[in-house]
């Protein structure tokens, strides 16, 4: 990595933060209690071009590393979870996208442009009702329309800020005859989706990301179409870029709560000077919960990494498959294990949702990290998969 | 090897594919998922093979490009084959 390369990621990072303790961290009580979208964080990071930060420069993006975004998804994670992960969600579509843009039709070179241009925001429908949860099957189909175009029509049970994204990536069947495994992405515009909003999102937590179930009914050119394989795009990018820019959402989460609880231990020591803090000995242990968990998400983005730049083909492998399932599911369980440990070392004063220390919102925003992609269901894939994968 | 291996190749889709259609429909070079062999069945597949030819597959080769025909499962049984003799 040169030393520029290092300085635009650092810029970016320390810009990211900024948006995340100026404005995300100011309306992140409200964007909860509203369930709204963070509307005014996402603006913020539109501003500073944040939502173009990993297309290549060539292109008229930020060019930034997987390091940086990931570090940006931390950072706004401990300010507001809803607006970390949404920017996260949005990252993952571009990064797809930028990461097969070589056997991608040319419209999304320019699509790319306009996403630097006009700061689009995309979100995603990758979820069907009728497929039992399985992303690696679709019903909807790519079906000839008039004029040259295509459309598909998709129930899809969540699509997060679906009312609120420019454009939608779906997945969806290459043909009306094709298997159900037999998977491409669309990309759709704003004004070529029409989103009929199925329910409504009203959660424990997560309550900004506003994910309630839509049915997409679209209708575009047939260049918006990247037809490489998606049970290839699934392994090389989407899946891995998913777990390892979620767990830096959910680290971040963690480390807000740890850092209330150590803003705690050390008012109680001010307040009796020399006197033992029992409430720091438990909160030792909390920090070596932590520890693990910045350890696993920090070295699943390292292997990511390494796999992208090295040997992009091992991504494919069953091995690389678990592998990256691991760090989901560990993260996703780890995350709430440290806040609601936090919750025991402060006590009362984190339970009240007024107060200064509370770890509600956390505890909230990180019980969400086991069931977005339900763990049961990663550990069905992963019970198969060990059954005949070697090194694991 | 080629015919006899092939006809392994087929008997073991035939019985742990879970193909929605005759496996000797499809010629050799045919996509097996795009036939409709689900993930989970290919597992099943991976499984039956190391048995038939009492082999293991190492990692590098348990993806989904090497199994998606009869013509990827071929080939990577020779390459097991030439790298054991």
């Amino acid at each position: 990595m040169t030393t520029a390369l290092l300085e635009r990621d650092q810029a970016f990072v320390d810009g990211a933060s900024q948006v995340a303790d100026d404005v995300a961290a100011v309306h992140a009580e409200d964007v909860d209690r509203e369930a709204r979208f963070p509307i005014e964080a996402i603006s913020a990071l539109r501003e500073i071009s944040a939502l173009s930060a990993f297309v290549p420069e060539e292109l008229g993006g930020g060019g930034v590393s997987l390091e940086a975004l990931a570090l940006a998804c931390l950072e706004l994670g401990r300010r507001c979870s809803s607006t970390a992960m949404v920017y996260a969600m949005h990252q993952i579509q571009v990064a797809t996208i930028v990461r097969h843009l070589d056997t991608a039709p040319p419209w999304f070179e320019s699509y790319l442009r306009d996403v630097c241009a006009e700061q689009r925001l995309i979100a995603s429908a990758t979820s069907e009702i009728g497929t039992g949860g399985d992303m690696g099957r679709s019903i909807a189909a790519v079906t000839p329309g008039e004029g040259g175009l295509v459309g598909f029509e998709k129930q899809a049970p969540t699509v997060s800020y679906g009312a609120q994204a420019d454009d939608l990536l779906s997945t969806v069947r290459r043909s009306p005859d094709a298997e159900g495994g037999d998977q491409v992405l669309a990309l759709t515009l704003a004004g070529q989706a029409k989103m009929t909003p199925m329910g409504t999102w009203d959660t424990l937590g997560m309550r900004g990301t506003c994910s309630p179930g839509f049915v997409v009914s679209a209708q575009f050119a047939p260049e918006q179409v990247l037809d490489t394989p998606f049970a290839r795009v699934m392994c090389e990018s989407m899946v891995p870029l998913s777990h390892v820019l979620w767990s830096h959402v959910w680290l971040g989460i963690a480390t807000e709560a740890f850092e209330r609880g150590r803003r705690f231990v050390r008012e109680a020591a001010r307040r009796k000077p020399g006197e033992p803090v029992p409430a720091a000995a438990a909160l030792s242990r909390v920090m070596s919960e932590l520890a693990l968990l910045r350890a696993e998400v920090q070295l699943g983005l390292r292997d990511f990494l390494a796999d992208s730049e090295g040997n992009r083909e091992r991504l494919s492998t069953m091995a690389a498959i678990l592998r990256f399932n691991n760090l989901k599911l560990a993260a996703s369980e780890q995350t709430p294990r440290v806040c609601q440990g936090v919750l025991e070392v402060i006590g009362i004063m984190a339970y009240k949702n007024d107060s200064p220390f509370s770890v509600g919102r956390q505890l909230r925003d990180s019980l969400s990290a086991r069931l977005m992609v339900a763990n049961e269901r990663i550990h069905a894939v992963d019970a198969g998969l060990l059954l005949i994968a070697k090194g694991v | 090897m080629s015919a006899t291996t092939r006809a392994e190749i087929r008997r073991v889709l035939r019985d742990h594919g879970r193909l929605p259609v005759d496996v000797d429909s499809l010629d050799d070079g045919a996509d097996l998922f795009q036939a409709g062999m689900t993930s989970h069945a290919s597992v099943g597949v991976m499984l039956a093979l190391e048995d038939a030819f009492d082999i293991e597959f190492p990692d590098r080769m348990l993806k989904r490009s090497v199994f998606e025909s009869v013509d990827g499962i071929a080939a990577a049984l020779r390459e097991l084959d030439s790298l054991a003799a």
